[in-house]
């Protein structure tokens, strides 16, 4: 027969083991449900966003560590993904600061915008921008796409720009990220501009390793490799030109909520001042090969650049 | 192996944010295991179709699942609620068949004699039912704990925090230790959290623990004389 | 709710039914991917889960190596194993084949150990050797289970196949990855939806499999299963479900 006790036991015994579930869920970093998508920052903090893309993040911990040596109390929301949810975000003051590029940004916002200068495609995004949200000057670093080939490859067949490719005789594919595919200089804009029959191989690492690798591989004759990559230089990969200028600037710029006032916009944009595409190429070399974090990385270049 | 080292905050940080939301995936599982279970086991046409359709849910694919989901009720992809939910409803379509099947293994003339002590439905189910159906549930529920730590790494594909980060991010910026890193964590997390579970249910369920040493010896003595 | 319906509409569309990114491309590398993985797997498993069920040796071997390789997230082995070899199919599904084993290797002694101690008795007092008795009585009576630990596998394969996608290895993750980069939601969902049919399909199809493989004999004389002793093991039809990533 089961005893009072015992099942008095057992209760109390679930109860606990329920109730430190719970708490070891609700300790630590705080509430989990939250993560910036809710409510705006504690205080006066201004929160400084970055994307999913290691690059992206050492950009927006720049302008962090700028924004605290000139006295502000910043928190930071890194490695968020779609731009769905930090738009929104932005507009509502969760996020304040959020580094961007201009051309892929004013494509989200307008896709009426298909080429353009750096200029051109900087004002575009500056109309497009919804209440609420201003762009700061952009930055002359641009990360671009770019559709790069190996050395062999480029000497072989006389190819180090992107007219080049109607005359190669054979089938192109291209390892790029999977949206270079509806972009306008993707497949379809390669075809309508250049003439190059061209099909995709979608790989998602931000044409990183993989991208590379499937290059020097020969699985794929192109590869869509952003600007600011290190993995150019590394594997003396020749990137082609661009005549007709098919490929979309993206300059980076800071995109900042109302909350972000003078003296901060004027930290932001003393870093971009400086931020070129060859710090840029540096900057992630060091992620990549030196595999430090963004904030020491970002601590080293401000330190140089005496902005701290 | 350096790598590991200077970043052990940040491999830490993201273990324990990816535990927090796997332990509320899991006792939501259970919690709510229990009354659909229940109703499973009591109603015997519903039996079949809940079993059915906790199996066929078990086919749905979890990325495709978190890539839906928002669509249907409308939350952000990236909330970490988008991941709670789904991870619950995987959760839910484990454990309703081991709550199931365990109180089914209740015998009837145990059941029976509750009754005839004078005990509710109610405290009948809790403690009689549920207590001798304890070592299937927490069989099932240790397969749902490590299944849902497992699970949970997919989240970060769209960005959603957790050890699936040190996926995407050691993608991206070629650095082997620090999917490795994840890769061990999680597996690491996974077990300690099944050990727990052990200990717990050695803790709330004494009875199960086996026979005592004499007891054995008996045993054995008996079966040498036999 | 409008989504599905612009999804349906997608998935329909014939420009999305032809060429080397269509519909029945991308589903049948999937189901390569799938197909594939479970094999090879099955041909580690099967033998490896029939010599436990037979000998009973082993048993908590494969039970802790269950329990590791379902704690593995599949993800991450995956990328782990691109960075080393490349892009192409060989990184992700050798990463299926070890996501696949252990539900094959369940299936497998489990088939085994659910046949009544008592029938193979007679088959031994019958004069049949280890090997007849294997060939002839456990493997068949063994079948349900087995098809059921296959079908288990498929399942957590065909789920996880998505990733595949990521390290350009194709498959139908290329609709939800490609959706989820370029804010098309609509192709996103419509790549869902399609892995969930796949999914479904193949349920059914096991489903049915796991009933028509069970011996005649057997479903004529055998006693109901609602004798059977409610015990502390589990009575479970099929091998526990193990977790799709």
């Amino acid at each position: 027969m089961i005893t009072v006790n015992k099942k008095g036991r057992l209760t109390v015994l679930g109860a606990v083991a329920i109730g430190a579930s719970v708490a070891l869920a609700g300790c630590a970093s705080g509430d989990p449900l939250e993560s910036g998508s809710d409510g705006a920052a504690s205080g006066d903090a201004l929160v400084v966003g970055s994307q999913a893309y290691y690059s992206n993040e050492i950009i927006a911990e720049l302008y962090a560590q700028a924004l605290e040596a000139a006295g502000y109390e910043v928190e930071r929301e890194y490695q968020i993904g779609q731009r769905e949810v930090y738009v929104p975000e932005l507009e509502d003051g969760s996020i304040d600061v959020f580094p961007e590029y201009t051309g892929n940004f004013v494509q989200f916002l307008d896709d009426s915008v298909t080429s353009g200068s750096p200029e051109e495609v900087e004002d575009a995004l500056a109309d497009a921008l919804p209440d609420g949200l201003t762009s700061l000057p952009m930055a002359e670093a641009n990360d671009q796409d770019s559709y790069n080939v190996t050395r062999e490859f480029s000497e072989e067949n006389g190819i180090t720009s992107l007219a080049d490719l109607a005359d190669f005789d054979g089938t192109l594919t291209v390892g790029a990220p999977p949206e270079n595919e509806t972009r306008p200089y993707g497949p379809p804009g390669l075809k309508s501009v250049y003439g190059v029959d061209v099909q995709s191989t979608g790989i998602d690492d931000g044409g990183g390793p993989l991208t590379v690798r499937a290059l020097l591989d020969g699985s794929v004759q192109l590869a869509d490799i952003y600007t600011s990559s290190p993995l150019i230089a590394e594997n003396d990969l020749v990137t082609l030109e661009d005549p007709e200028n098919l490929i979309l600037p993206q300059n980076v710029v800071p995109i900042v909520s109302d909350r972000v006032d003078e003296g901060a916009q004027e930290a932001i944009d003393a870093v971009n001042e400086v931020l070129t595409t060859e710090d840029l190429q540096m900057l992630n070399a060091q992620s990549t090969e030196d595999k430090d974090t963004s904030a020491a990385i970002a601590t080293e270049y401000l330190t140089e650049k005496d902005l701290l | 192996m350096n790598w590991v080292w200077s970043n052990a905050d940040f491999i830490l940080d993201k273990t324990l944010v990816h535990l927090q939301l796997s332990s509320i995936a899991i006792v939501a599982s259970l919690v709510l295991a229990l009354p659909i279970g229940w109703a499973a086991n009591r109603v015997a046409p519903l039996r079949g179709v809940v079993l059915t359709v906790a199996g066929l849910f078990y086919s749905v694919p979890s990325f495709a699942l978190l890539v839906v989901l928002p669509t249907i009720v409308g939350y952000g992809l990236r909330s970490d609620t988008n991941l709670v939910v789904a991870l619950t409803l995987y959760g839910l379509a484990l454990m309703v068949r081991s709550v199931a099947d365990g109180l089914a293994s209740v015998e009837p003339d145990v059941r029976q004699s509750a009754t005839a002590v004078g005990y509710s439905s109610w405290q009948r189910f809790w403690r009689v039912e549920v207590p001798l159906a304890g070592p299937v549930l927490l069989a099932g529920l240790r397969v749902v704990a490590v299944s849902t730590i497992s699970l949970a790494t997919v989240g970060g594909l769209i960005g959603i925090n957790g050890l699936g980060l040190l996926f995407t991010d050691g993608l991206q910026r070629y650095i082997l230790e620090e999917i490795a890193a994840g890769i061990v964590m999680t597996i690491v997390l996974a077990l300690l959290v099944d050990a727990a579970l052990v200990l717990l249910g050695r803790a709330l369920m004494p009875w199960t623990r086996g026979p005592s040493r004499a007891e054995r010896r008996q045993g054995a003595l008996v079966g040498a004389a036999a | 709710m409008n989504f599905f319906l612009e999804a349906l509409a997608w998935i329909v569309d014939p420009a999305h039914l032809s060429g080397p990114d269509g519909i029945p491309v991308r589903v049948g590398e999937h189901l390569l991917y799938t197909v594939v993985a479970v094999a090879l797997a099955s041909v580690v498993a099967i033998p490896a889960g029939y010599a436990i069920g037979h000998t009973g040796k082993g048993r908590t071997i494969a039970v802790a190596l269950t329990g590791g390789v379902r704690a593995l997230p599949t993800v991450g082995l995956v990328f782990l194993l691109a960075l080393l070899m490349g892009i192409g199919s060989t990184p992700p599904v050798i990463a299926f084949v070890v996501l696949a084993i252990p539900s094959v290797l369940a299936g497998a002694y489990a088939g085994f150990e659910a046949v009544d101690r008592t029938t193979i008795d007679a088959a031994r007092a019958m004069g049949m050797t280890e090997r007849q008795i294997v060939a002839q009585v456990e493997v068949p009576l063994g079948l349900p289970l087995l098809i059921g630990g296959i079908r288990s596998a498929m399942l957590q394969v065909v789920a996880t196949a998505t990733v595949a996608a990521v390290v350009g290895a194709g498959g139908l993750g290329t609709y939800i990855f490609r959706g989820l980069r370029s804010n098309d939601y609509v192709q996103m969902v419509a790549g869902s939806m399609l892995v969930i049919a796949v999914a479904i399909v193949l349920e059914i199809v096991f489903a049915i499999a796991q009933r028509l493989v069970v011996p005649a004999g057997v479903t004529a004389g055998r006693p109901s299963d609602s004798r059977a002793p409610a015990s502390r093991t589990r009575t479970t039809n099929e091998p526990l479900q193990e977790g799709t990533q």
